[in-house]
């Protein structure tokens, strides 16, 4: 690169120029990628809204279907896929938490605990259809309880473990292992440590996968179409306690793929209202998760 | 000095039955702690178990294995001769997986890469959070998104009579698989050392150079696992593909060109069951332990869903070896 | 400070102390006689097991990955393997180490933490214990007024000091302390000697340091570990003297090794 005299040192040779273009094609090329994978995203969400709007107005949420799903609005499916919402979330955050406890707090570094860990990949990487299949074996046929409210929270609640189950574990592992033995080292017991100490520095954490994993119960068809959701149900109730825990219900997923397969006639409008709200309902709840951690981050207690 | 009591007896002075109660109920929940750890494996093992409890006797009774592999044709539907070929199930799954895969292998990879090395701290940030709206987007949103959308789409840019077909749900299950592969990429890609990059750097490489030459072969293996994954991802697909692929048994292979017709429809593994599982009633066996024929199309569904768990299976046990076969170097 | 119940210091019996981590062996068939109401040193390179050592008399060796232990350690006479729970047993320990760690909850909390686990919940009492702690490790003039700041924002010195008020706030029969000047400022160790010099008329004191002149300072009988073994224990004065009973002990002190 010296050719010749101090200047020559540090002006840019045609072979460096060559390598910084280079890299900026380079860079070019992968921003477009990013780029391009995000813009089908924007376009697609603004078609669907203007798509939608001639019906979107609170009515769509509140109101009852009229005309055979041709008319009116969505709220037994609204209601439906609360219920499973929470119902799975009641079910899958214990046994998620706990888990994620037993992974960072108590499970050695043996073969062992290389097998649950697979197991948890493994539960992560299940089609919800597999999912669906037991969930009708195990819950509808076995337990014995029909298809259900119930039948299909407990499909839902297994197949959104492993989130839970990887989030909880890296908002213990988190917490620095110094506080943990400072706290041994006066008399705490482990459980007594975990308690008061590393759970509630991950609970931040640990509520970060709680939303997401709500977002996955909205949106999941599959894994309740056989276990416990049908296309019309007439609840017992009213207004909000649409539904028992034996009942079947309706759901927001399956009424979206429902009327825009099987029903003829719906107008347009109705159908893409209906996606709109449910992935309005979907991104409400994603952004909450996020906005979660921004917070988390900027309120550092150590 | 006080406090001496409170110190040494310990729960001795503020009530031994208060301190045994405690003790009781910690241990408690250190067992329950011990069996939610295990419960992944439960779990694991119970979907399996339950899914073969009700497909087995498709098995047990009479089962043509080169049939059921082999013959691309699937009418399990007929009364007078059902036949439980998957063969064209199995390829409609793998062109829409390998068109999807085509879509997101190259972009996700890249934006990782464009994330991970070229990119500021806030349009990372940015991106990071349009790539998890991404990720949220329901399936039947997307298989929504592929019936109305790029239906219409196809059918303008290609001439072909419809939309529904390998070709659109290999679009939509590939930009639905973009993110975990960005996901599982972006992590190899930042557990390369820092050390490596400054070393490089030092060499007089440009970034670039750094990339292509250094990161991205030490990061090889994740970058493979994230691929896996994403195709496990797109194997596992039914929402999706169940509204977008047009639905006819057919294999979209021929001996003219262009040889793989993208544009003609399919079925996949999952959206059969999920098609079919709605109109196949359950029979119970007779007195004798025999099922009645008409019971085998319920049955073989679950055998179906015995060979996504298997597929699936196998794809993550691959994946996780690789990713940890780089950690014993 | 209220009287009462003043805790019966104890003395310390170890005998065929032997540590391994994996099959690395850390302590070999260690014996100690430690008295008490005493600062008894322990000196030693880097490496040679004094930290371990520590973690076996309040057995925090036990969750330490990868280790085991054999041999005996008695205080008062009792096993300490055969205490009803090492819990307690810890509770009688005070250990303090060389990094300051503060916990991230209030400097109240941070004192009562030990009482509370112990299931002392009344708030006069509480009060009482974070008062005498944070005296008694010098910290009370700094914090008084703002008992509720996180444990996390206190300036280094002040970490280990609030360190050594959570040690003492379960009124221990044992200080330990391993190198806990390397991370706090002269002046801080100073006031912090001073402390300890006070505190060993009620309870037996262990310093484990690298620094030879502290213990000089602090303790009155000393013991030096080198790789695992005992080299030489006795009187500091007569280990410092120009004639310590090993020589390897006179090169260490004077700086040829280590």
């Amino acid at each position: 690169m010296n050719a010749g005299g101090a200047g020559a040192l540090f002006t840019a040779t045609r072979f460096t120029r060559k390598k910084l273009l280079t890299q900026r094609i380079a860079a070019g090329v992968f921003a477009l990628m990013a780029i391009l994978i995000l813009i089908p995203l924007l376009l697609i969400l603004g078609h669907l809204v203007s798509r939608a709007w001639p019906a979107l107005s609170w009515g769509l949420i509140a109101d009852l279907p009229r005309d055979g799903m041709r008319a009116g609005g969505l709220w037994p499916a609204v209601v439906g896929t609360l219920y499973l919402v929470v119902f799975s979330r009641l079910i899958s955050t214990p046994i998620g938490v706990l888990a994620g406890i037993y992974l960072n707090e108590f499970a050695r570094d043996n073969w062992f605990t290389r097998i649950v860990n697979l197991a948890v990949v493994n539960l992560a990487g299940v089609p919800s259809i597999v999912h669906a299949l037991f969930g009708v074996g195990a819950f509808v046929l076995f337990a014995g309880l029909g298809k259900s409210i119930l039948a299909a929270s407990l499909t839902l609640a297994i197949m959104t473990l492993p989130v839970l189950i990887a989030s909880t574990k890296e908002a213990l592992a988190s917490v620095p292992q110094a506080f943990r033995e400072a706290c041994w080292n006066v008399g705490a017991s482990k459980w007594q440590t975990i308690w008061t100490i590393v759970l509630p520095n991950s609970v931040s954490g640990i509520l970060t996968g709680v939303i997401l994993e709500v977002c996955r119960a909205a949106g999941e068809t599959a894994p309740i179409m056989f276990t416990g959701v049908v296309f019309y149900r007439s609840g017992g109730g009213t207004g909000l306690f649409l539904y028992g825990p034996l009942d079947q219900c309706m759901a927001l997923s399956y009424h979206l793929r429902t009327i825009s397969t099987q029903v003829p006639h719906v107008p347009e409008s109705l159908l893409y209202g209906t996606a709109v709200v449910l992935v309005g309902f979907v991104f409400v709840f994603n952004s909450a998760a996020i906005a979660l951690r921004v917070y988390m981050r900027s309120r550092k207690k150590w | 000095m006080t406090g001496g009591k409170g110190g040494r007896s310990g729960g001795r002075r503020h009530g031994g039955t208060r301190a045994l109660i405690r003790d009781l109920a910690e241990r408690g929940i250190v067992v329950l702690i011990h069996l939610s750890g295990v419960s992944a494996i439960i779990f694991v093992f119970g979907i399996f178990f339950f899914i073969f409890r009700e497909g087995w006797p498709f098995l047990r009774d009479s089962f043509d294995v080169r049939g059921f592999f082999l013959s691309d044709e699937w009418v399990p539907n007929s009364k007078t001769n059902p036949r439980y070929g998957i063969l064209a199930l199995v390829v409609g799954t793998g062109s829409v997986t390998f068109i999807a895969m085509l879509l997101a292998v190259p972009f996700g990879l890249g934006t990782a890469v464009f994330i991970s090395e070229f990119c500021g701290r806030k349009p990372k940030e940015l991106l990071k959070i349009l790539i998890e709206m991404l990720a949220a987007i329901p399936s039947v949103v997307w298989g929504f998104i592929g019936l109305m959308v790029i239906n219409p789409l196809i059918i303008r840019w290609t001439g072909a009579p419809i939309g529904l077909n390998a070709l659109n749900a290999g679009i939509v299950v590939g930009l639905m698989s973009v993110p975990i592969i960005v996901s599982i990429a972006e992590d190899a890609l930042r557990a390369v050392p820092d050390t490596y990059r400054e070393a490089a750097e030092a060499l007089g490489a440009t970034r670039w150079q750094v990339v292509y030459k250094v990161i991205v072969p030490a990061a090889k293996s994740g970058l493979l696992a994230a691929a896996l994954l994403g195709v496990g991802r797109a194997v596992g697909e039914t929402m999706a593909v169940l509204m977008c692929t047009g639905h006819s048994v057919n294999v979209p292979f021929s001996g003219e060109f262009p040889f793989f017709h993208a544009l003609e429809s399919v079925r996949t593994l999952t959206a059969t069951i999920a098609a079919e599982l709605g109109e196949s009633p359950r029979i119970a066996a007779g007195p004798d332990g025999i099922f009645p024929p008409e019971a085998r199309h319920y049955q073989v569904l679950f055998v179906l869903g015995m060979v996504l768990f298997a597929i699936t299976f196998a794809i993550n046990i691959v994946a996780d070896l690789i990713v940890k076969g780089v950690r014993k170097r | 400070m209220v009287g009462g119940d003043v805790p019966a210091p104890s003395g310390i019996e170890i005998r065929g102390l032997t540590v391994s981590y994996g099959r690395k062996q850390v302590l070999r068939d260690l014996a100690l006689s430690i008295p008490r109401n005493e600062i008894f040193g322990i000196i030693g390179p880097a490496n040679s097991g004094k930290t371990t050592l520590l973690k076996c008399i309040n057995r925090t060796i036990e969750i330490t990955a990868g280790a085991s232990w054999r041999g005996t350690i008695e205080i008062e006479g009792q096993d300490i393997r055969r205490v009803r729970s090492v819990h307690d047993l810890r509770r009688r320990i005070g250990m303090v180490f060389p990094l300051p760690v503060g916990l991230p909850i209030s400097i109240y909390d941070n004192v009562a933490y030990a009482p509370r686990r112990a299931g002392i919940r009344r708030r006069a009492e509480l009060d009482e214990i974070v008062e005498r702690s944070l005296r008694q490790a010098a910290l009370w003039d700094e914090v008084k007024d703002r008992l509720k700041t996180l444990g996390t924002k206190l300036s280094g010195g002040q970490q280990q000091r609030l360190t050594i008020a959570r040690a003492l706030s379960h009124s221990p029969e044992i200080l330990c302390l391993d190198e806990f000047s390397i991370a706090i400022d002269p002046v801080t160790t100073m006031r912090i000697e001073d402390v300890l010099l006070q505190l060993r008329a009620n309870m037996t004191i262990i310093l484990v340091t690298n620094l030879v002149q502290q213990a000089r300072r602090l303790a009155s009988r000393t013991a030096f570990i080198n790789a695992g073994e005992l080299i030489e224990e006795g009187d500091t004065e007569a280990m410092f003297s120009d004639h310590p009973a090993k020589p390897m002990t006179y090169d260490y002190i004077h700086g040829i090794f280590g």
